[in-house]
């Protein structure tokens, strides 16, 4: 006697369904919610620019930064925003090596959703450089003053890795788009049909272009995998390589990639619980596919709770005085209130996902997730702050004083990330179409047996 | 406009179907066949027979130029402006690797795309049917020949469960 049993990685619908429910997606009329959704993000957007006009006319001081802590909220939401985007990366390329078939129906938002984040990201440290409209000096191009920058400097590392990141992760959402977009042109008319057949590129699905396609989809999946980790061990060294207390940990590179992973994911369920809700895609990304976020959410919480638990220990077993001041200081200083956000958030919480029945409901992982994106930008607040607070002698201890200026360009860089990721679903799959049919099999007139 | 080619066009609901006609087609000499479907699949790619995508040399190639141009930036803009501290290396190697790694991604990761684009979209077969139901559910089986040969092409496809028949003169 066979036991059918059902496995959930394979959704229950034809070829035909996956289509027509994603398609409806873009070509249902837009809803009167999603228009305030829009203008909201709209307007945060114009709070961004609108300060940042503020700040190039007035200049940094409008922004909390007096010494010693001349890096604050803006390189703080800078590794934020980077961080965000690495959950998408593991989840479309690293997940795809691995054959994960649980990715197919969150790869795509995810993958959105790093792009806009790297986009977010790289805002910042134009923002924070005080002098924007000179930007262009962190590039090395020939100039009439015989300089080139210092690759020396983990600062240059992390503007090549940032431009690396944002670009290969931007053709790698481009490239699975492709099929999908021609996907969505054979199932619209008038002006839509000529839009997406442009962006489609004569996409037909011919076995001369899937040869091509599927083998450059692996490549480009095996390029993204090391990028993702690299990226934020280059942006993790931007601290590790200075001697500041609370900087200099050897440890920064993996505790750094985790806690990325760790935000992305959280972001992820932040974004999609409501999305599946109002796309009406309940039946698309399940159950199944959330009970897998919040076993890597786990997953990566716990190497959190290591790494803080050890950043402790370190500062205590070094014997080393300004280390341990310094850890003192974040856990009963004059922020204490950051510190702990960052533990209870991070640490603890991450914890409750051992109980399945906390995994399996949609809820309560929506209400963790909210937790993880507070806990997450204070890790790096106290981490960015809170160390350049406490340097070596008492004498030049400051306070972190964040202004207006530091508020609504932080506001703004949530409208920015919302407007583009807002805009990109409504007119773009949020579905991978082409991904999630080869995951269901295809009818056959004689009986099929699995590995023959 | 590309001259549109002349040949038989089948349509095939059923995997098993589609593979047994594309195999018996290259069997009586059929080698330039176009297969369309909405999703790559092993059995039709083992069908086709197709050798391995060319596309890994644009990787390989991109990625060992973006390696060089790394090293090969880093090093001689450092020996171009020396930046000389106490008893320090000019061109150290240690720092210059994340840059020679970042460049292997973005040129590596580039040159992938530009391949997949030369190979799959310029280098495309040209002026052959296409239906709206290929993106679809459907796999479809597209075999130029002249006007005399067609019949019995039909009468193959047919035979193997094609749903849909269509000669495109």
């Amino acid at each position: 006697m066979s036991v059918v049993v059902h496995d959930p990685s394979r959704p229950t619908m034809t070829h035909a369904e996956v289509t027509r429910d994603v398609v409806r997606t873009i070509t249902d009329k837009p809803t009167t919610g999603y228009y305030i959704l829009v203008g909201t993000m709209a307007f945060l957007t114009l709070v961004l620019f609108v300060t940042l006009g503020a700040l190039l006319k007035y200049g940094l001081g409008l922004a909390g930064y007096s010494p010693p802590i001349m890096w604050s909220v803006y390189i703080t939401t800078f590794v934020f925003w980077v961080g965000i985007g690495h959950a998408g990366t593991l989840i479309s390329a690293i997940l795809f090596l691995f054959r994960s078939p649980w990715r197919t129906a969150v790869y795509r938002s995810t993958e959105a959703m790093t792009v806009f984040a790297v986009m977010t990201a790289g805002l910042f440290p134009i923002i924070h450089i005080g002098r924007q409209w000179v930007f262009y000096w962190l590039l090395p191009y020939p100039n009439q003053r015989y300089l080139w920058p210092n690759f020396k400097s983990p600062l240059m590392w992390d503007v090549f890795a940032i431009g690396t990141y944002l670009t290969v992760s931007s053709t790698f959402l481009m490239v699975g788009l492709v099929p999908d977009l021609a996907a969505v042109r054979d199932h619209v008319s008038g002006w839509k049909k000529k839009v997406y057949t442009a962006l489609s590129l004569g996409w037909t699905g011919a076995d001369s272009q899937w040869r091509h396609y599927t083998r450059a989809y692996l490549y480009l999946a095996a390029l993204c995998t090391p990028l993702v980790l690299s990226v934020h061990s280059v942006v993790s060294w931007d601290f590790a390589m200075s001697i500041v207390p609370g900087w200099h940990g050897t440890i920064f590179a993996p505790y750094f990639v985790a806690g990325a992973i760790y935000s992305g994911v959280g972001m992820v369920m932040t974004l999609v619980i409501p999305l599946r809700k109002a796309l009406k895609l309940d039946h698309m990304i399940t159950e199944y596919h959330f009970d897998n976020l919040a076993k890597l959410t786990l997953f990566t919480g716990s190497i959190l709770f290591y790494a803080y638990g050890m950043e402790y220990f370190i500062a205590w077993y070094s014997g080393n005085t300004f280390e341990q001041t310094t850890f003192w200081r974040r856990a009963f200083g004059p922020n204490w209130w950051a510190g702990w956000s960052m533990i209870i958030c991070n640490a603890f919480v991450s914890q409750l996902l051992w109980f399945p029945k906390i995994r399996k409901n949609i809820t309560s992982l929506f209400v963790i997730s909210i937790f993880i994106n507070i806990g997450m930008w204070f890790e790096r607040y106290v981490i960015v702050a809170g160390s350049l607070a406490n340097d070596y002698i008492p004498y030049v201890w400051g306070q972190i004083n964040p202004t207006w200026a530091d508020w609504c360009i932080l506001a703004g860089s949530f409208g920015w990330f919302g407007l583009w990721f807002t805009l990109f679903y409504k007119n773009f799959p949020i579905v991978a179409i082409q991904e999630v049919k080869e995951m269901i099999p295809m009818p056959r007139l004689k009986p099929h047996r699995e590995g023959f | 406009m590309p001259k549109s080619v002349a040949g038989v066009l089948g349509q095939f609901d059923h995997l098993d179907a589609a593979c047994d006609a594309i195999r018996d087609l290259k069997a009586v000499g059929h080698r330039d066949l176009t297969v369309y479907s909405a999703a790559p699949n092993h059995e039709l790619e083992a069908a086709i027979g197709d050798p391995v995508s060319p596309v890994r040399l644009f990787t390989l190639i991109g990625g060992l130029l973006g390696c060089a141009a790394g090293f090969g930036m880093t090093i001689w803009m450092s020996r171009d402006w020396p930046l000389l501290v106490g008893g320090k290396p000019i061109a150290p190697i240690p720092p210059y690797v994340v840059l020679g790694f970042e460049l292997t991604i973005l040129i590596g990761a580039l040159s992938t795309v530009a391949g997949v684009i030369i190979l799959s979209m310029l280098k495309a077969p040209r002026g052959r049917p296409y239906h709206p139901r290929f993106s679809d559910d459907r796999i479809g089986v597209f075999v130029p020949c002249a006007a005399d040969t067609a019949p019995a092409i039909e009468t193959l496809l047919r035979r193997h469960g094609s749903v849909e028949v269509t000669r495109d003169a």
